[in-house]
């Protein structure tokens, strides 16, 4: 097991060991300033994340909807660069592990896999989501960052046939990331009907792999139900207003600490 | 039939959220039969002809000829219903959509000839509509938006960024992906995840193809040059294709330099971009040391884009095809000069071909092909906006 996952994997390990499914809050990084981006991270590990899901800004978010895009834009209009969210990463790796978000041109912009895999593994990542490279398109990027130890974390949607859906779990590290919904990031009022079913489905491809959810989980409530079936529940956009409400880098704070709290109570249910 | 390209070189592919994967492989397929099928070929056939008014002519445009001191041949999309090259795809692609049981249309549009295009085809074949553009361009392009909102389509304005083509195409994409399965994106250009970018230069070849045809029939040779702009480069993708095979013409591609090239406020990605991913595939674009998209910059809202297809991304590193750049101010000047010698308001993008075209007159004998991939009526405001301030 390379490096990465292996931090991962024990995350996972920790939170079953409770009980209950890890929790794995969002943020993004230099958002809403760089100050409130370190005091969140910095507050989701005080408030027991077992693993923090970290926001790389970029200009053209195809995957997020108007909450995310909204921060991107205004992190980016606040001269965030890769380097911010590596600065987040570095302050807290110690303490949980940190998967970075980050598109694929940037990727690319920083010299392509190896040397972005170097970036990341340097600043303590223990993996990543490039949520627009899905399988089949280069695969050298995932090699490489194999290779340094950084685990590619894929995703899995509602649409992806069976038979994809099992290569995917296949080559899955850390995790595997399950899109709840078809869709753009963003807070939902229902989760899918049929999310329980496809947990189990994605699951039975993923073998030893934990399987995490995320996208359109905004309440407690939510987070309890998700809880239930997968191993991991993702909280996005909900603590992205959170922190945008909190008006100051402590208010910030407070504001997604005293969301997570709910949030660990209902996962402990 | 070979099938649809995924990759053209190393650009080109499919960086999309994985939810949109398995429509993709959907459209791939649907559009390797249907390309090969007698009976969607001759309805799109007859809808060129009796709807569409193709082909369109090829115009010996002789004072301008004269002025440049060699022949030059006008392929006349603008002639085209609309009043661009647009409509080829949009018809192609709602065809297609109603083939594969999609009832619900979207797009973007910069100059809003796409939106324009893609309304009517819905009108034509009673689909819903909805339409993508960026405020920005609403405010440039106000004619357009009458149309489309008269055709029965719904224009739906996007605040983000700079509020022009990129972010109407991100917000489509967006829908797209939340509403998959019962939606079908026209995308406007040869750009974007494959199959798009094969897909539209198949449906915008029809170009290329009459007007070699034409242009044998009028000179019995073949044009020394093929000149189009390129903003997503489906016109000149379009007009390229059928003479790649053709060695000795050659293939130019002219896009906007905005303000100039040196002031960093332009859309020439193939000429002065970088290697990257936007809209879903590997192409030029226009991107900073970060990995940000850069905004793009041009007086013409259907160029006014920081990325371009695949195919031409290849075409240049193989040399096939070269891709030099026109201001804005080139670009103006064009089109009065176009109006006044031949009696034609070219739209401000084809301005910037029959801008280059001026400046780089054919040496030697034989004659040229140029595509005026529109009409520009739509552009009148902006242009008196433009020239009067200076
Ligand atoms: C008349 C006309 N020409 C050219 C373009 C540029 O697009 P493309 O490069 O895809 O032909 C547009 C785009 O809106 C247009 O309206």
């Amino acid at each position: 097991m390379i490096a990465g996952e292996e931090r991962i994997r024990a995350a996972f390990a920790a939170a079953e060991a409770e009980g209950r499914a890890a929790l794995m809050p969002y943020m993004m990084a230099g958002f809403p300033d760089r100050e409130a981006g370190l005091a969140v991270a910095a507050a989701y590990v005080d408030a027991g994340a077992d693993l923090i899901e970290l926001g790389v800004p970029f200009s053209d978010p195809l995957a997020d909807g108007p909450a995310i895009h909204a921060a991107d834009t205004k992190a980016l209009a606040g001269g965030a660069t890769l380097r911010t969210a590596l600065e987040v990463c570095e302050a807290v790796a110690d303490r949980v592990p940190v998967v970075l978000m980050v598109y694929v041109n940037m990727v690319l912009a920083h010299g392509g896999g190896a040397e972005f895999a170097k970036l990341a593994r340097a600043a303590g990542a223990a993996g990543a989501i490039v949520p627009d490279l899905p399988l089949g398109e280069d695969e050298g990027i995932r090699d490489a960052f194999h290779e340094a130890g950084l685990a590619m974390v894929p995703l899995v949607a509602p649409t992806t046939p069976p038979d994809r859906r099992a290569r995917i779990g296949a080559v899955a590290k850390g995790f595997v990331y399950l899109v709840s919904t078809v869709g753009t990031t963003g807070e939902r009022g229902e989760l899918a009907p049929e999310l329980a079913e496809l947990v189990a489905a994605t699951k039975a491809d993923a073998g030893e792999t934990p399987v995490a959810v995320g996208f359109g989980i905004g309440t407690p409530a939510q987070v309890g139900e998700v809880g239930k079936v997968a191993d991991g529940v993702i909280i996005g956009s909900r603590l992205v207003r959170a922190a945008d409400e909190g008006g100051s880098p402590a208010g910030a704070a407070d504001a997604v600490a005293e969301f997570l709290a709910e949030a660990r109570v209902a996962l402990d249910g | 039939m070979s099938p649809v390209e995924q990759r053209f070189g190393p650009y080109g592919g499919r960086y999309v959220p994985e939810t949109l994967i398995a429509a993709l492989d959907e459209l791939t397929a649907a559009w390797e039969e249907a390309r090969d099928d007698p009976s969607f070929n001759a309805r799109q056939d007859a809808l060129r002809r009796d709807f569409v008014g193709r082909p369109t002519p090829l115009y010996l445009a002789e004072r301008l000829s004269e002025r440049v001191g060699s022949r030059v041949y006008l392929k006349r999309e603008d002639l085209a219903h609309t009043g661009a090259h647009k409509i080829n795809n949009a018809l192609g692609q709602t065809l297609l959509a109603q083939r594969m049981g999609k009832r619900r249309i979207i797009a973007e549009t910069g100059a809003g000839q796409h939106g324009v295009a893609t309304a009517t085809a819905c009108a034509l074949l009673g689909l819903e509509c909805v339409v993508y553009m960026g405020t920005e361009d609403i405010r440039r392009q106000a004619p357009n938006v009458e149309r489309m909102r008269l055709l029965g389509a719904e224009v739906a304005p996007v605040e983000a960024g700079a509020r022009t083509l990129k972010e109407a195409v991100s917000a489509a994409i967006r829908d797209w992906v939340a509403n998959v399965d019962t939606t079908h994106y026209v995308i406007g250009s040869a750009v974007g995840p494959a199959p798009y970018p094969a897909l539209v230069r198949d449906l915008q070849r029809v170009i290329g193809e009459e007007a070699r045809a034409q242009a044998l029939a009028a000179e019995g040779a073949l044009p020394r040059r093929v000149i189009a702009c390129v903003g997503g480069g489906s016109n000149a993708i379009g007009i390229f294709a059928p003479f790649v095979e053709d060695a000795e013409v050659a293939l130019v591609g002219v896009e906007a330099g905005g303000d100039g090239i040196a002031s960093g406020r332009h859309g020439a990605s193939l000429g002065a971009g970088q290697t990257g991913v936007l809209h879903g595939s590997l192409s030029a674009v226009l991107s900073d040391e970060d990995g940000q998209i850069l905004e793009a910059h041009s007086v013409s809202a259907g160029l006014d884009y920081p990325g371009t297809g695949p195919e031409h991304a290849w075409l240049r590193d193989t040399g096939r095809a070269s891709y030099v750049a026109v201001d804005d101010d080139g670009a103006l000047g064009a089109l009065r000069e176009l109006a006044r010698l031949e009696g034609i308001i070219p739209a401000l993008e084809s301005s910037h071909a029959v801008a280059w075209l001026l400046e780089n007159p054919l040496q030697g004998d034989g004659f040229d092909l140029l595509c005026l991939s529109g009409r520009g009526d739509k552009d009148l405001a902006e242009y008196t906006r433009r020239t009067s301030a200076a």
